[in-house]
């Protein structure tokens, strides 16, 4: 079986590039450099060389001892939450902007949910002057001010996505909107493991720097380099899709991915994709999506912003289809204690999504002796005000 | 030969089409409008089944959709609405809307649908043309569906040679790299690129839509190809309370 992308753009049933013609060409453009440019020698030393003095990587791998007293296993977090501006997002953004310079683009834009992919895209064009024009829906600007307020100081335009329901996946069509109009100078960095191809594959190459990472952490602290399970969260599943990579042909370890089930999964306020979804076409790839009969789309819910999306991205299908990765949901409650029993056991104060995959482990039978690495995607500073508001702090 | 392809045979030239979308203002106005427009000189239509992420659609289009989705609008209920179309509109019709729609009503239950209500032929600006080639054509040939595709300025010429040879009606020129209802006067730039589409001699003719919005814009896009096509600025045009005297008004500038 092969679970990466083929010549096509496809993996298995899912991916292709449904777009209108007005795209075609840059991402045709794109489609046909992606893979030299990722693979040039001049451009890998920069990668490697900016992930390691900028981002701060590696990033650790972390045997959590109090949480592995608990669960009875070995429980490694990979600690994201460590990088430059807070989560994984940065190892993506990193990537992109190498290669959009590569392309000769001068003009960045991005979408994003909670602004942590708009804060790493604002990073990023900063640190090598390009101009950032970041698409947020209206809803979003209004709940997550901090961010907004970081991507302005890094000197980004951030703009107001104000049609549908003013969240992710219309931020997403406006960004879209705007590459329509600006075919020739401008790059888009999409956030995650979505889109038409190829972004589903160089976004999830862009991010494997976090299983290559593992593996090689494993060996040294465990004499194994694989582990028995990963879990990540998945919203798109950037983070995951980059912790399950180089463990994906190694049948012997157990991939789970953790969706947010929001109030519940038959709440009708849920984002738990795999379980609610329909195969369909949504940003320009085959996937399962949440959607009508009628083939339109339908409003996630999650309390974390970063999982707050109708969709997943096609190799996750792919794993979800062939039962190569296990896909489960957790509810807002559950991924808020997970996160206040990581802070208070270990110390960490975790990203509400990262405290998705968390809340999984609650749900794990161990024998005793696993090792289990859950992909620590991002820290929870960005989500105080849902915590404090949450638990009375 | 279904009505699209005896149009073109019959006349390329000056050329008007009108774009709508189903069940907007009012979710009942569907065939009212065809009627109307009909009456009022529109030579053929595109009627747009709305989607909830039309990424190729500009503010205008976009509200229109949701408002049309607000109110009920679906695929089935477009299709029952247009179940006498024929009885009441002669000239050919287009569906128009995003290819997930499409996939959820099944593509052969869709085209057989079409096929059955009278309508021609079908834009779905994100079906690629590798699935269209594949799965789509024996479908659209057997219910004798038109499939349009779109070109725009940077399209290259290898890509336009397939587009014709995979045409059977006529070719969308997009007017520039822009999403619908667009105020980009055609400029120089815009008749340099449709001079290098028309000395290309291409088998099909074309239309050139996105960007025309009155008399001013539909002339000058009738000096390269066979007509021209409006969208955004006759929906913006629609009005609720007066539907039959918001089309006259705004169709009257076209009349000669």
């Amino acid at each position: 079986m092969n679970y990466f992308v083929d010549e096509r753009g496809y993996y298995g049933d899912f991916g292709g590039a449904y777009i209108p013609e007005m795209l075609y060409p840059n991402v045709e453009e794109l489609r046909q450099q992606y893979q030299r440019i990722i693979d040039d020698e001049q451009f890998k030393k920069e990668f490697k060389a900016l992930l390691k003095d900028y981002v701060g990587r590696p990033s650790p791998l972390y045997l959590a001892k109090r949480l592995s007293e608990k669960y009875g296993a070995n429980i490694f977090l990979k600690r994201e939450d460590l990088n430059h501006t807070g989560a994984h997002k940065i190892n993506n953004t990193i990537g992109q902007i190498l290669l959009a310079e590569k392309l000769g683009k001068k003009r960045i834009i991005a979408e994003t949910g909670a602004g942590q992919h708009g804060v790493a895209t604002a990073t990023v064009c900063a640190l090598r002057g390009l101009e950032c024009v970041v698409y947020m829906g209206e809803v979003d600007i209004k709940r997550q001010a901090p961010n907004v307020a970081r991507m302005k100081m890094l000197g980004a335009k951030v703009v107001a996505a104000t049609s549908g329901s003013k969240t992710l996946k219309d931020a997403t069509n406006e960004a879209m909107r705007d590459w329509i109009n600006n075919p020739v100078d401008t790059h888009y960095i999409i956030g995650s493991v979505v889109g038409p191809h190829p972004y589903p594959d160089m976004v999830a190459q862009f991010q494997s720097i976090i299983s290559f990472e593992t593996k090689k952490q494993l060996k040294e602290q465990t004499g194994n380099e694989l582990p028995d399970y990963v879990l990540a969260c998945v919203g798109g599943g950037s983070n995951a899709m980059g912790m399950f990579y180089h463990f994906i042909d190694d049948q012997s370890v157990r991939l789970i991915a953790v969706e947010a089930a929001g109030r519940g999964v038959d709440s009708g306020f849920s984002a738990a994709t795999t379980t609610l979804g329909k195969e369909g076409v949504l940003h320009g790839s085959r996937s399962i999506l949440m959607q009508t009969e009628d083939g339109q789309v339908v409003e996630p819910h999650s309390v974390s912003a970063g999982l707050d999306y109708p969709g997943i991205g096609p190799q996750h299908a792919h794993l979800f289809k062939t039962g190569r990765g296990k896909y489960v949901s957790i509810t807002d409650d559950e991924s808020l204690n997970a996160g206040l029993l990581l802070t208070q056991y270990e110390g960490i104060i975790p990203a509400i999504e990262s405290a998705h995959a968390l809340a999984y482990l609650e749900k794990m039978e161990f024998k005793g002796g696993e090792n289990v690495v859950v992909c620590l995607s991002g820290r929870g500073d960005k989500d105080m005000e849902t915590y404090m508001k949450y638990f009375n702090l | 030969m279904n009505r699209l392809q005896q149009l073109f045979q019959k006349q390329q030239k000056d050329l008007l089409s009108i774009y709508y979308t189903a069940g907007y203002p009012n979710l009942g106005d569907t065939l009212k409008i065809a009627e109307t427009l009909e009456q009022n000189g529109a030579n053929f239509l595109e009627i747009g089944f709305p989607y909830s992420d039309p990424v190729a659609d500009g503010p205008v289009i976009q509200a229109s959709s949701k408002q049309a989705l607000d109110g009920g609008m679906t695929l089935h209920l477009l299709f029952e609405q247009l179940k006498d179309l024929r009885q009441k509109v002669t000239i050919p019709i287009l569906l128009m809307g995003y290819v997930n729609v499409v996939l959820q009503y099944g593509v052969e239950e869709f085209c057989k649908k079409c096929r059955e209500v009278g309508v021609d032929g079908c834009i779905i600006p994100d079906l690629p043309m590798y699935e269209y080639e594949e799965l789509y054509q024996p479908v659209f040939e057997k219910y004798e569906l038109s499939n349009i595709f779109l070109v725009t300025p940077q399209t290259s010429e290898e890509r336009i040679r397939k587009i014709d040879a995979l045409s059977n009606a006529f070719i969308y020129l997009v007017s520039s790299s822009a999403t619908t209802g667009s105020n980009l006067a055609l400029s120089t730039q815009s008749s340099d690129y449709f001079k290098r589409i028309a000395d290309m001699e291409l088998k099909n003719p074309f239309m050139i839509g996105f960007g025309i919005s009155d008399k001013a814009t539909y002339d000058s896009a009738n000096k390269y190809a066979s007509g021209a096509i409006i969208g955004s600025a006759f929906v913006k045009n629609l009005k609720q309370d007066d539907l039959e005297g918001s089309i006259k008004e705004f169709m009257v500038q076209f009349s000669v």
